[in-house]
């Protein structure tokens, strides 16, 4: 370290402050752009595979009315709040389809703002003993059976276990809080059916139910499906969709594709934003480490008919150049950990988008494969000044004062 | 040790009314000997330039040879042969002449800073200040001098390593009558301590220090 800070190289961006503040602030961007942007895309597809993971049917059907692309994808992946219902028949009609391999169904209610309610969310009732997307995914936090009035929370909500929420006033207890998946499901809360019944009635009750006439014991929201081996997704799709009246048969991956569609489209503009930022720094850096090795040339005549090499003087350029874009990239990747990790929730909101932030040892390998290439690279703009005072004719830059 | 250069000449392509080439330094046999002060003189591209960087390895001849006792400078290496100009070559530019970030006892110590610990040639860097008369701005940066310090500065960075052969270029051109007599002073007491100095310069006061004067002219050794 005391070798370091007496060499020649790091006097020079001493004196000359600004200038080399001015240049880390730039390297700084390097290595910004591409740790920012290599976690943004990656909590991106993150977030679109939790989707995909926790959606986990094949098939879900839905009431006609509900079925406006639209309306499906804002309740189940944008998080909107809402309901819709069908009878329960329809579901019967469902299972009795050729070709289904597992059948559950889930329930929907929307909480109010108002004072009946602790938050306004959306309450995703499921049958225990068929469900086969949602129970696999609480075990994860939470390995009991959930009781009636008892639920679990989505990761983003304020609650915690132990907690009592209201919901048209009914009190249920919170038994777990579920591990964190970058989609809308962070903002939801899960039941069983008999305690999802039991908050519908009560929202009957108040009034407070756009469908006022419905019985809650014999309507469910939607139904979820898994196809049986041998059989094709579409065969199924198309046999319900022709059999079963009033209700609309939808492909899950075909809900996602329009999300998919906007994260690849997302991912393009935040590579091409990084390339030009990429471009234009390297481009500037190229410059100023040429100027300044410029201003220099009789600082290194002096330094050559001292004894240093061709080689030295090229060394102590790319020194200078070295610990600019290394302390630069330092702090790119330090404000980088310091946006991208704790405002994850933030861009999720701001992108409307599953966003899923990668966990800790995936970070610290994407900033260290950040800090280095930008390092390099950032050093690697030194190499025509660098070249250009190696071959200075000392002679000539001597008799030029 | 004699730094002898035998028969050398130096061409540049340039494209003039008759050839390509333009001949800088004609063929010339030149020796600076230990302990003499030799003189340079001759008008503005006369060569003595292009003679003065081929004598201290910096401007390789298009022919001939220079020596240093039986070492042929051109022989070696661009490492080697640095490192040779860094322990016994000394050289005084012409101009101000820093590293502007190091302060006057780093630049007088920077060729130590290059081979070797600065440490090792601390005390012969106050001894130098002293006889230089710097010492009380041995902290003081490039900046804060005036000229006459800065050459006196220059003078005692390359006399640090104790050079056998010290190239001064011009070393006086732009001091006052008072500091360019305490630099001649100053390099023919190097010379009589047995270094062996060639001064180039246009100053005729320069001629009452010199032991040997010698002029060039369109690229020739005119008189000795």
């Amino acid at each position: 370290m005391k070798k370091l800070r007496s060499s020649i190289a790091y006097r020079n961006l001493c004196r000359r402050t600004g200038r080399s503040i001015a240049l880390i602030i730039l390297a700084a961007f390097l290595s910004f752009a591409i740790f920012a942007g290599t976690v943004a895309q990656h909590s991106l597809k993150s977030g679109l595979d939790s989707l995909q993971n926790r959606l986990g049917a094949d098939i879900m059907v839905v009431p006609k009315q509900a079925a406006a692309h639209s309306d499906l994808e804002n309740i189940v992946l944008q998080g909107n709040t809402g309901y819709f219902y069908m009878d329960e028949d329809a579901y019967e009609k469902i299972a009795q389809t050729e070709g289904i391999g597992q059948i559950s169904a889930q329930f929907f209610l929307a909480s109010a703002s108002s004072g009946c309610c602790s938050i306004p969310v959306q309450l995703i009732g499921f049958e225990p003993e068929t469900d086969f997307t949602i129970t696999p995914w609480i075990r994860k936090s939470y390995d009991s059976t959930l009781n009636d009035m008892e639920v679990v929370v989505g990761n983003d909500l304020n609650a915690f276990v132990g907690d009592t929420l209201t919901f048209y006033n009914q009190d249920v207890h919170v038994a777990a809080k579920l591990d964190k998946t970058g989609t809308s499901l962070d903002t939801a809360v899960y039941m069983n059916h008999n305690t999802l019944k039991t908050l519908l009635q009560a929202s009957l009750d108040l009034g407070m139910n756009y469908f006022s006439d419905i019985d809650p014991d014999r309507v469910v929201s939607c139904v979820l499906i898994n196809v049986a081996d041998g059989y094709s997704i579409e065969e199924v799709l198309n046999d319900i969709n022709i059999h079963v009246r009033k209700v609309k048969a939808v492909q899950t991956r075909n809900m996602i594709s329009g999300i998919s569609g906007s994260l690849s489209g997302i991912s393009n503009i935040i590579t091409g934003l990084a390339v030009a930022i990429w471009v234009l720094a390297l481009v500037i850096l190229v410059i100023a480490f040429t100027m300044s090795a410029n201003e220099r040339k009789k600082e290194f005549a002096i330094l050559r008919v001292s004894g240093a090499s061709r080689k030295r003087l090229s060394r102590i350029v790319m020194q200078e150049a070295a610990m600019i874009c290394f302390a630069g990239s330092v702090i790119g990747v330090v404000i980088g950990c310091l946006v991208m990790i704790p405002f994850g929730n933030f861009i999720e909101t701001q992108l409307g988008m599953p966003y899923l932030t990668p966990d800790v040892p995936w970070i610290v390998v994407v900033a260290v494969i950040s800090l280095v290439v930008s390092a390099v690279a950032g050093s690697l703009t030194s190499i025509v000044a660098s070249r250009k005072i190696s071959r200075m004719d000392t002679g000539l830059i001597l008799r030029e004062n | 040790m004699v730094l002898r250069a035998e028969k050398i000449q130096k061409d540049f392509l340039r494209k003039t009314k008759d050839s390509n080439v333009f001949t800088a330094v004609y063929e010339t046999d030149f020796t600076l000997e230990p302990g003499k002060l030799t003189m340079l003189t001759g008008r503005s591209g006369s060569g003595k330039s292009t003679l003065v960087n081929m004598l201290s390895g910096l401007l390789a001849p298009t022919r001939g040879r220079v020596l240093f006792g039986e070492q042929d400078l051109y022989q070696l290496d661009d490492e080697a042969l640095s490192r040779l100009r860094n322990q016994h070559f000394g050289f005084v530019p012409q101009g101000q002449s820093a590293i502007m970030s190091l302060n006057v006892t780093e630049n007088i110590l920077l060729p130590y800073s290059l081979y070797g610990d600065p440490a090792e040639g601390l005390a012969f860097a106050h001894e130098l200040m002293e006889r230089m008369d710097i010492t009380q701005i041995a902290d003081c940066m490039p900046a804060e001098l005036s000229g006459g310090e800065m050459r006196r500065m220059s003078i005692a960075r390359a006399l640090i390593r104790k050079p056998e052969v010290i190239f001064a270029d011009e070393p006086t051109g732009d001091l006052d009558d008072e500091n360019t007599e305490t630099v001649l002073q100053i390099l023919k007491d190097i010379a009589k301590e047995g270094a062996a100095v060639l001064l180039v310069t246009h100053e005729n006061a320069a001629r009452d220090y010199a032991d040997q004067i010698i002029e060039m002219s369109a690229g020739r050794i005119k008189s000795e």
